[in-house]
């Protein structure tokens, strides 16, 4: 019966375990409940990609009521690939979360703070899951809400949490708004807000105005949560004032999620072949994610502080996101997709590691990291890895991510695309090297007793670092995986039942 | 207090009808307008016109903050756990058909104890709110928090 009913399960445990952290008396109750719930998130993720890969889609039907009328849950291989990727980073937080979180929230606040991660994982999910447009408005903003409060919660430790998580507020909400109003457009067009069931009924309206307004509200909005660069800007502060824990849950699965909707839109909704999204994709995406590459990176190298400058580093890889969809060809979207789960992974990793050195020292100022080579061999040489994972070096998924955007822009015949990507990495060379040259070659200030971070947090910090090496040497898994994806993105009508075909 | 008799006395008077009609808009919303939502907002609003006129206090002691974060997870967990019945009984989630030995009254249990849940929470979210806010005392940023 669980496997029949899994496809909601793993949305919906999560969900009723939020409810359940607030009665919990004491928080390590609440942990428990928490991880538990990821863990089996994580388990159903990996049982429903197998099911979606081998079997073909997944269609669940909330209240028994078949679509197009009633909500679906819908997954193909692209999105229980999403699935895999956030449930697994939830995992390993909420893992790691259990010494670190007491350390930046106070003890009373605890429960309510693992009811939001549980809110925001399971909204996560939602998104991830659902076959219909306005269902996965309301799972977006139910992880925009709790993912503002969490970035609040920021605020025991530093007050600055509460400006940046009203920014953030106010850019999300103004993203949610934007991409409510393209639906309603969608809607009064075609009558339906089942994505496949819009997909079918818009291939002949591709000279509707009200179509290329939606359209532009949509990915407006979307854009928002992504933080494509100009609407980058609530982002490098609610990276930097966040509990440890939640910029690592943020970084490596809140704009994986928001790219998948986008991807959704962009390839299952809409249809690159509609000549105005073909226009957006090289006329608008190309420039907007190169010069993402190049000034965030820039951006970069000129920060103190070492979660900023990662934060900067994930407007960086946003760039390298938009430049993959803006191929528009199947070697671009596997590109995308490959990157998206190379980048949760590391770009996760390395936020754990800075939260193991706020552990320590309590600041995550480069200047806090000088020494801390000797100090914290174990948590600086998973940041090496991860810091070279980022520039892209071989041996690393970094590597893969690349050599597969590399490749995209080369089948396109666009060599200086291709240049650019690599002088891209270059830069990111510059920041990290910063960072680690503080670590091993400057001396530690005198009488600190700075000491390895606690077992607990090295050990899921750890599992993500060698997944980072393992999956960068044999990188045929996750190539695999993410062609199928990108094949599943490019098939909407695949497994449609018949009243719903085109 | 005592210049205050007439506050006090059309609050006192006030406040009951405001409960009956919120209990009215929350059982009556299958069969005319209303629901959870606004129910949860009209009977919030006799708890924070109380608090208005008695004192923040006195609210405290009437609806504690503990009790109230209690009854909103309370209500929200109702919603899910009505979502969760369906596939008890064999159905899908939310499938409040299958509540009952006919569908129809089965789909009128569900949706009323959904709206009950909506209601329990709403009501205790604005109550929520309103208590924060009143209690809220400002407290001047030093240079370096900036």
């Amino acid at each position: 019966m669980i496997r029949q009913h899994l496809a909601i399960l793993q949305v919906m445990l999560p969900m009723l375990c939020a409810p359940l952290c607030v009665f919990a008396r004491r928080p390590v109750i609440a942990w428990l409940i928490a991880t538990a719930a990821t863990l089996f998130a994580l388990a159903g993720s990996f049982i429903l990609f197998a099911q979606a890969l081998n079997a073909g889609v997944i269609s669940y039907h909330l209240g028994g009521w078949a679509p197009p009328w009633g909500i679906e849950f819908r997954l193909d291989a692209a999105n229980s690939f999403v699935l895999i990727i956030v449930s697994l980073v939830g995992a390993v937080c909420m893992i790691y979360g259990r010494d670190s979180i007491p350390r930046e929230i106070k003890s009373s606040d605890q429960p309510l703070f693992y009811t939001m991660m549980m809110l925001c994982f399971s909204g996560m999910l939602g998104v991830t899951s659902t076959g219909d447009a306005f269902n996965l408005f309301v799972f977006l903003e139910i992880f925009s809400l709790s993912s503002y409060v969490l970035v609040a919660m920021g605020a025991g430790s530093d007050r600055r949490a509460l400006t940046a998580a009203f920014t953030y507020l106010l850019l999300g909400t103004i993203g949610a708004t934007f991409f409510v109003i393209g639906l309603g457009f969608i809607y009064v067009l075609t009558g339906t807000l089942n994505m496949a069931d819009i997909a079918v009924r818009i291939a002949g309206m591709s000279g509707s105005g009200t179509l290329h307004v939606g359209f532009a509200f949509i990915i407006v909005g979307i854009g928002l949560k992504l933080a494509i660069f100009p609407l980058h800007l609530w982002l490098p502060n609610a990276y930097t004032h966040a509990p440890s824990v939640v910029t690592a849950l943020l970084a490596g699965t809140s704009t994986k999620v928001a790219l998948y909707a986008l991807l959704r839109m962009l390839y299952t909704v809409f249809s690159p072949d509609l000549p105005f999204e073909a226009l957006i994709l090289h006329y608008l995406f190309l420039p907007l994610g190169l010069t993402a590459v190049f000034v965030a990176s820039i951006i970069a190298l000129f920060q103190s502080d070492v979660k900023r400058l990662l934060a900067w580093s994930s407007i960086a890889q946003s760039g390298y996101f938009l430049l993959g969809v803006s191929f528009a060809n199947i070697g671009g979207l596997t590109a995308t997709l490959v990157h998206m789960f190379n980048h949760a992974i590391m770009k996760s990793s390395l936020f754990l590691a800075v939260g193991c050195v706020v552990y320590r020292t309590g600041s995550c100022s480069v200047a806090s990291f000088r020494g801390l080579g000797q100090k914290m061999p174990w948590t600086m040489s998973a940041f090496v890895i991860g810091g070279l994972s980022m520039i892209g070096v071989p041996a690393t998924v970094g590597f893969v991510s690349k050599w597969y955007l590399v490749l995209a822009a080369l089948e396109r015949g666009w060599w200086p695309v291709a240049f650019a990507i690599v002088a891209g990495s270059l830069l990111a060379l510059f920041y990290f090297g910063r960072v680690i040259e503080a670590a091993y070659l400057q001396p530690s200030p005198e009488n600190s007793a700075v000491t390895e971070a606690p077992v607990s947090m090295l050990a899921p910090l750890w599992a993500l670092t060698i997944s980072c090496l393992a999956l960068g040497i044999n990188s045929e898994l996750t190539v695999s995986t993410a062609r199928a994806a990108a094949e599943a993105l490019l098939a909407p009508h695949a497994g449609l039942p018949a009243h719903m075909g085109p | 207090m005592k210049h205050h008799l007439i506050l006090l006395m059309a609050a006192k008077l006030m406040i009951p009808p405001i409960l009956l009609f919120a209990l009215y808009v929350q059982f009556h919303g299958d069969y005319g307008p209303g629901g959870g939502f606004q129910a949860g907002v009209i009977f919030a609003s006799a708890f924070i016109l109380y608090g208005l006129v008695f004192g923040l206090d006195e609210l405290r002691r009437v609806a504690p903050l503990s009790a109230v974060t209690k009854l909103m997870a309370a209500g929200w967990g109702l919603y899910i756990g009505v979502g969760y019945a369906g596939v008890a009984t064999g159905g899908m989630f939310l499938d409040y058909g299958r509540l009952s030995s006919d569908p129809i009254a089965g789909q009128h249990t569900g949706i009323f104890l959904v709206e009950l849940g909506v209601g329990m929470a709403v009501a205790s979210t604005m109550l929520a709110i309103y208590q924060c806010f009143a209690a809220h005392q400002s407290r001047e940023l030093t240079d370096d928090e900036w």
